[in-house]
């Protein structure tokens, strides 16, 4: 039962300077494929694994949120913050990992990302796993880092 | 308890355990760089009219194209775009790696659309277009891969050169049916088209409609819709008039031999229309006394649908009915790789469906109505 669940780890998935406003990396962490994404400058996480049929949102396209308050009129907001699946089209937003068309029950799993700096990370972290290992790099003192709960 | 996967399945990690008779893709889409990809097969008279005139469809202003925006570009799955450039599905070497390889596919079969020529109000291009399609198909596609399997692209709108160029393929096991489209200038029951199925019965060739077709006829009975999510969902009531029409014109009749497959068109509606035609035929008997059955059993015996895009209603127990109804051996999977609304094998066919349907659904029912 849940009582053996461990506690999630820190991961460093990437050096801050790696992904740019609106840029995402596709990490792998705890075994699991991780999409990162930075919304100008604030970092999320969200399972790469379309709950549909799979396909990879990291290779999604980044979009807005279009809505309507009736037929013939539309606003579009939120540039830059959904993320829809290379196949279907299933929207969901990247802030949360809910979808667009059902966000209480279809969503793609949301991991907690921040940045913290090299020097509160030494020694502290488990570096990535699998193979993304050769992406894996030295934290710097000086640096700042996206890391990822897993 | 230990599980063993077949190695079938090891190197073909998106191969479906349930596809024990094999992996058959019913609906691939292939596409040519651009016309000149066509042009060794097209005679000076006929590269020359596609390169001053180029293609005519009878929809006006859409130069040939579909007259929706769709929702992906080139309504293509966004990571299928070869690494090494071109269009998705133009190049045999990621067709192979990326859907081939990855699912395990043991037969696909090849449904070239546009530019293909077909249903071009140029009767003449629209028959030098098919003919070049086809052995670009051979040439491209068929001959360096024994996987794949071709259609035969005709010119439907001219039923005497499409039988024409179906005799040319009887016998090629490259090919394994004709292609039409769902929207034709007239319906396809029409003794106008029975030259194209006469040949297709005496070659041992299916009959496929596949969803589209620039007809010039509005996609619903009322006109045109607004959006994309209405043309795509038409194409289901595109099929239903092509059965009502093949079925009453008495087509089955006279070719008792002749198989249709319906692609990319859904199939829940296909009970209800049987139904109904069922219904008006008890008492209309007389308006057509050639129709000797009831519509619903000509349409089970001749009628075969395709898997992708499936309806899926809440309640399983529904999509096992509808399925029961048509025949556990008439439904054909069908990925419509590359496009984006493409079926992932693994996750297209609901675990609550019976293991050995998914098994013949995946495969077995392909090999029976192709002959694979």
């Amino acid at each position: 039962m849940s009582q053996t669940t461990a506690a999630p780890r820190r991961h460093v998935v990437a050096a801050v300077g790696e992904i740019p406003p609106g840029g995402r990396k596709l990490v792998e962490v705890a075994g699991r494929r991780v999409v990162v994404f930075n919304l100008d400058g604030e970092f999320f996480a969200l399972g790469d694994r379309c709950p549909h049929q799979g396909g990879s949102l990291a290779a999604g396209c980044v979009t807005g949120h279009v809505s309507s308050p009736g037929p013939g009129e539309y606003s579009y907001s939120r540039r830059g913050e959904m993320v829809r699946c290379p196949w279907h089209y299933w929207e969901f937003d990247i802030r949360t990992g809910r979808s667009r068309f059902d966000p209480n029950r279809v969503r793609t799993r949301r991991y907690e990302a921040r940045v913290e700096a090299g020097a509160a990370l030494r020694d502290a972290v488990a570096l990535p796993e699998g193979p993304y290992r050769a992406e894996t790099f030295a934290v710097r003192v000086e640096d700042d880092y996206v890391v990822v709960d897993a | 308890m230990n599980v063993i996967q077949a190695p079938s399945q090891l190197a073909h990690p998106g191969k479906p355990a349930a596809a024990t008779l094999g992996l058959v893709d019913v609906d691939i889409h292939p596409r040519a760089h651009g016309l000149a990809d066509y042009k060794p097969w097209l005679s000076e008279r006929w590269w020359n009219y596609a390169q001053e005139y180029g293609a005519r469809a009878r929809h006006g202003f859409t130069g040939g194209q579909p007259p929706f925006p769709k929702a992906q570009p080139l309504a293509c799955r966004r990571d299928a775009w070869p690494p090494g450039g071109g269009t998705p599905a133009s190049d045999l070497n990621f067709l192979r790696s990326h859907h081939l390889d990855a699912h395990g596919i043991d037969v696909g079969v090849l449904n070239p659309l546009q530019p293909s020529g077909q249903g071009d109000r140029n009767n003449g291009f629209s028959a030098a277009m098919a003919h070049a399609v086809n052995e670009w198909q051979l040439e491209t596609w068929l001959r360096p891969e024994p996987r794949l399997r071709g259609s035969v692209v005709v010119p439907y709108e001219d039923a005497a050169a499409s039988a024409a160029e179906i005799r040319k393929r009887a016998g090629d096991p490259n090919f394994c049916q004709v292609l039409m489209m769902s929207r034709t200038a007239e319906p396809a029951g029409n003794p106008r088209y029975w030259p194209i199925y006469e040949a297709a019965a005496e070659a041992g060739l299916p009959v496929a409609f596949h969803a589209f077709g620039y007809s010039g006829w509005a996609m619903t009975n009322t006109g045109w819709p607004s959006f994309y999510i209405e043309e795509v969902s038409e194409h289901a009531t595109s099929c239903q008039n092509q059965v009502t029409s093949l079925v009453v014109e008495g087509v089955f009749e006279r070719l008792p031999a002749l198989k249709v497959v319906l692609i990319e068109c859904g199939f829940a509606w296909l009970p209800s229309v049987a139904w109904r035609l069922d219904r008006h035929w008890r008492h209309l008997k007389a308006e057509v006394p050639h129709l000797r059955r009831a519509p619903s059993e000509v349409i089970r015996e001749h009628i075969w649908v395709s898997t992708q895009p499936m309806e899926e209603p809440e309640v399983g127990r529904h999509l096992k009915d509808v399925m029961g109804w048509i025949g556990w051996n008439r439904i054909l999977f069908a990925t419509d790789y590359p496009h984006w609304d493409f079926d992932d094998p693994r996750a297209a066919l609901p675990a609550t469906l019976p293991e050995e349907h998914r098994r013949d659904i995946y495969g077995g029912n392909a090999r029976g109505v192709y002959g694979f």
